[in-house]
């Protein structure tokens, strides 16, 4: 797509977090109160400028409709994306996501959730022919650019809550520990500008994706502009953005294993490639020459869930800490070995994955 | 002398000859090809004429006992904001011979230099900068059409390729010597630049002039040029080289060819381009089968025919008004490479009206022509290469910020064998033997020693990105390519930031 007018002039945040992540490979059920208590443990790594969690299984009874999660500082607002909502999507549910007043959470945003089904062929205003996922994410990008309103998660049977606060002021103000999931994410900010603004914590989300990152992407204005090449327009200047559009883009749009695209985005060296035999040198060098573009440069270390999996990936020279553990069907992964053994005392097994490694847990069929 | 013509008296250097110093040894004499020096028989000393002089710098360079100073003739016109000396010599000069006139190496006209309007990022606390000694900082670079998108299949023994790829160079150094034809420089600079680009392992550009046989060894880091005169392209030619480019056009002198004359077409050259011994060497403006954008497609696709599909086609144009959608176009005419010159691009010869006043700066050009080609989702289907007028390292860098591949050198390398940019290169009388096939002249230019300068060069270069890009906490030079969020802009207009696409510094 054709780039936006002054496309290049944007405020980025930069921040430092601490991340959490926990799988549960039979999708037994976690309940809440553990990410909270792990993030919990990392409070320094953030300094209440933003906070959040994602959670996967938690709307079993609507599992294959899209839950929308929306915030906006005005009733008008919501009414005016809740107007393109019904024009695209048939309605199931619509209600407010449960809250609860808190000291510490200052002029929250409405919250408000919607579980839905997009409307097929001619009972679409536009994009008729759009195959549905193409179709949800468009709408998507319509309501976050074009009205107040954000859709700040959009996947089946799964959500995030996020907000300015400290992750356990926000899992609170969001009663988190009333659900349970078997994939949890947790994030906790630190930014350096801006006092920030609700949307703009993590986790970022885009269907079924979530990200949560710690991490500064020196790369953001290329990975943002070949994303606009893509038809993705980065609207909440986050670093985290990129990896979640970047992420739909080459594993759901280009067929790309989750394994492959963790090496777009921390590639092997050259150096490495060309010891590599003949077959595996010309797989990473056409990966590389071809999504070269799309390569997370600068220190990370993110936290991904599709509902299918969890990844935690580091950058290609480890800047930023991430563990993994495992204990029975629990893997967890923390920029804290700390926040881990609070919640687990008992490990089976404790490592540090290698830089640009990707750590991929998948749920059991 | 009372009747002196104007012009014999507005020249624009002067000597000073220290008496003392001088030994009379004659050294200036012989080293200056333009007769500014010469023994006096009846005083029996060295003399010498102002009028003469160009100011190369070369008598000064090698006199022994540093007796001799050139400076410019400090003698001004009444000072005038419009007529300029420039202009007023200009009409002197044109009053005597009634011919275009002539200039060599790049404009020095004074538009503005946008690389000197942008400033790079470097990190501080939330990113860590990253040190190149101690960790990996990767240059290495391909030039040429790439996929879109990619397709594996899962094996045994790991994923494999199944998309389809086409030829690319590699370059372990964004940095590529540019087109300099064998005759408009002399041989000893083109054995120079091929050994120098091996080397460091990049590609030199033959330029227009083919390619004498003796270089086909250097072949896998050379790009054998065809431009309108088609001057030495034969089959072996175009597969002698890594890549073939199609040269539309040159920055120094947009729209019009080019004229190597007959006094410079000395047997080797002759051999190599294919003409008469003697002979004048033209190249028509246009390409007299490119008349359109579907001529250029026809071209491109007989030369990848007569390559079997084996070397990436770049095609280069000039910097002009339109050059985005010219770029477009040259993409979708299926070049796997656009070279993009810039209106400050040396030249060893053009009329200076079209050198100083037609184009565009390479800055603005490319920034419009990468944004155009990501607009229309085809900027995978090319690179792009800049040339024009790059002086350094942080050059080189901000290009690449901008949105560019790779640059091509040319100025840099001749000045790197010691030319002072005295711009004369159309006499063929060049002093520091380099635009000059004047035996006595052109051994000046030591081979060896000429390779080593051109790689040092390139070294030191890539040195200075390395840390640059270190700096800016990234390990690769793909994440730089594009990046304009590590641009700020200096006293810059909206408008300029806005094709630049680069925020205000502060912002």
């Amino acid at each position: 797509m054709k780039a936006p007018f002054r496309y290049y002039d944007f405020q980025k945040d930069i921040s430092g977090c601490g991340v959490f992540g926990v799988i549960n490979t039979k999708r037994e059920l976690i309940p809440g109160d553990m990410p909270i208590k792990a993030m919990c443990t990392m409070h320094d790594r953030g300094n209440g400028l933003g906070g959040g969690f994602a959670a996967y299984g938690i709307y079993p009874d609507m599992a294959d409709k899209y839950a929308f999660h929306i915030m906006c500082d005005t009733q008008d607002g919501l009414d005016r994306a809740e107007e393109i909502i019904k024009s695209f999507f048939t309605v199931h549910e619509s209600q407010p996501i449960p809250t609860k007043r808190t000291p510490v959470i200052k002029n929250p945003p409405i919250v408000w959730r919607y579980f839905l089904t997009p409307k097929q062929g001619v009972d679409r205003p536009q994009w008729r022919s759009l195959e549905e996922q193409d179709f949800v994410v468009n709408v998507i990008m319509e309501i976050n650019s074009k009205t107040p309103a954000f859709v700040f998660s959009s996947g089946r049977n799964m959500g995030a809550f996020k907000g300015i606060g400290f992750p356990e002021d926000i899992a609170e103000f969001f009663r988190l520990d009333e659900y349970s999931a078997y994939i949890w994410t947790g994030h906790n900010r630190f930014p350096t500008n801006t006092p920030g603004q609700w949307h703009g914590a993590h986790p970022f989300t885009l269907l079924d994706w979530s990200v949560v990152h710690n991490g500064e992407i020196s790369s953001y204005g290329i990975n943002m502009r070949y994303l606009c090449e893509h038809d993705y327009k980065c609207t909440l200047m986050t670093d985290t953005e990129v990896v979640a559009y970047e992420l739909d883009m080459l594993v759901r749009k280009h067929g790309l294993s989750l394994q492959m695209a963790s090496k777009v985005f921390a590639p092997p060296f050259w150096d490495e490639i060309d010891r590599m035999p003949e077959a595996e040198k010309k797989v990473y060098e056409t990966l590389r020459m071809v999504y070269g573009s799309a390569l997370l440069n600068g220190p990370f270390a993110i936290l991904v869930s599709d509902g299918t999996c969890l990844m935690g990936l580091n950058d290609r020279i480890k800047l930023r800490p991430l563990i993994v553990a495992e204990h029975g069907n629990n893997v967890y992964m923390s920029s804290e070995e700390s926040s881990i053994r609070e919640v687990d005392r008992v490990l089976d097994n404790v490592w540090a994955p290698k830089a640009g490694e990707p750590v991929i847990v998948k749920l059991e069929e | 002398m009372a009747f002196a013509p104007i012009n014999k008296n507005y020249h624009d250097f002067f000597v000073v000859r220290d008496k003392d110093a001088c030994i009379n040894c004659q050294v200036c004499v012989r080293q200056c090809s333009y007769g500014v020096h010469y023994w006096d028989e009846a005083r029996q000393c060295v003399r010498h004429d102002n009028t003469k002089c160009i100011g190369c710098h070369r008598c000064e360079a090698y006199c022994p006992t540093q007796a001799l100073l050139i400076q410019e003739k400090p003698s001004n016109f009444k000072p005038n904001a419009l007529w300029r000396p420039v202009f007023i010599k200009n009409v002197y000069k044109q009053a005597d011979s009634g011919g275009v006139l002539l200039a060599g190496m790049g404009s020095p006209v004074d538009i503005p230099v946008y690389w000197d309007k942008l400033l790079l990022d470097a990190s501080q606390v939330t990113n860590p900068s990253i040190d190149p000694l101690r960790e990996p900082m990767e240059l290495r670079t391909y030039l040429g059409s790439k996929p879109t998108r990619l397709e594996f299949e899962t094996t045994p023994e790991g994923p494999r390729l199944k998309t389809p790829t086409k030829p690319n160079i590699k370059l372990n150094i964004p940095i590529m010597f540019s087109a300099m034809s064998f005759g408009s420089i002399n041989f000893n600079l083109h054995v120079a630049m091929a050994r120098a680009a091996t080397e460091v392992g990049t590609y030199y550009n033959t330029g227009e002039g083919g390619l004498h046989e003796s270089l086909y060894k250097y072949g896998p880091n050379t790009i054998v040029q065809v431009a309108s005169g088609r001057f030495g392209v034969h089959s072996d030619y175009l597969n002698a080289g890594a890549a073939i480019e199609i040269k539309i056009g040159q920055g120094a002198k947009p729209g019009i060819g080019g004229h190597l004359p007959g006094e410079k077409i000395n047997a080797m050259v002759s051999e190599t381009r294919m003409v008469p011994l003697g002979s004048d060497a033209i190249s028509p403006a246009p390409h007299h089968d490119i008349y359109s954008i579907e001529d250029l497609h026809q071209l491109i696709y007989a030369l990848k025919e007569a390559s079997d599909y084996k070397k990436p086609v770049s095609v280069k144009i000039a910097a002009v008004h339109n050059v985005a959608a010219i770029a477009s176009g040259v993409v979708r005419a299926g070049a796997d490479i656009v070279a993009i010159d810039g209106m400050r691009g040396g030249t060893g010869a053009a009329p200076a009206m079209i050198r100083d006043n037609v184009g565009i700066p390479i800055e603005l050009a490319l920034a419009s022509v990468d944004q155009r080609l990501r607009d229309e989702g085809i900027r995978n289907d090319a690179s792009v290469v800049v040339a024009g007028g790059t002086r350094c390292s942080a050059d080189v860098i901000k290009a690449i910020a901008l949105g560019a591949d790779a640059v091509y050198i040319a100025t840099a390398a001749l000045l790197a064998v010691g030319c002072t940019l005295c711009a004369r290169c159309y006499t063929g009388k060049c002093p520091w033997g380099i635009a000059t096939n004047d035996p006595y002249l052109a051994k000046r230019q030591n081979p060896d020693i000429a390779a080593k300068k051109m790689a040092n060069l390139m070294k030191a270069w890539a040195h200075e990105i390395e840390e640059m890009l270190g700096g800016m906490g990234l390990n690769s030079i793909e994440s730089l390519r594009g990046n304009r969020d590590k641009l700020r802009a200096v006293g810059l207009s909206q408008s300029e930031m806005d094709i630049l696409g680069v925020k205000p510094a502060g912002r």
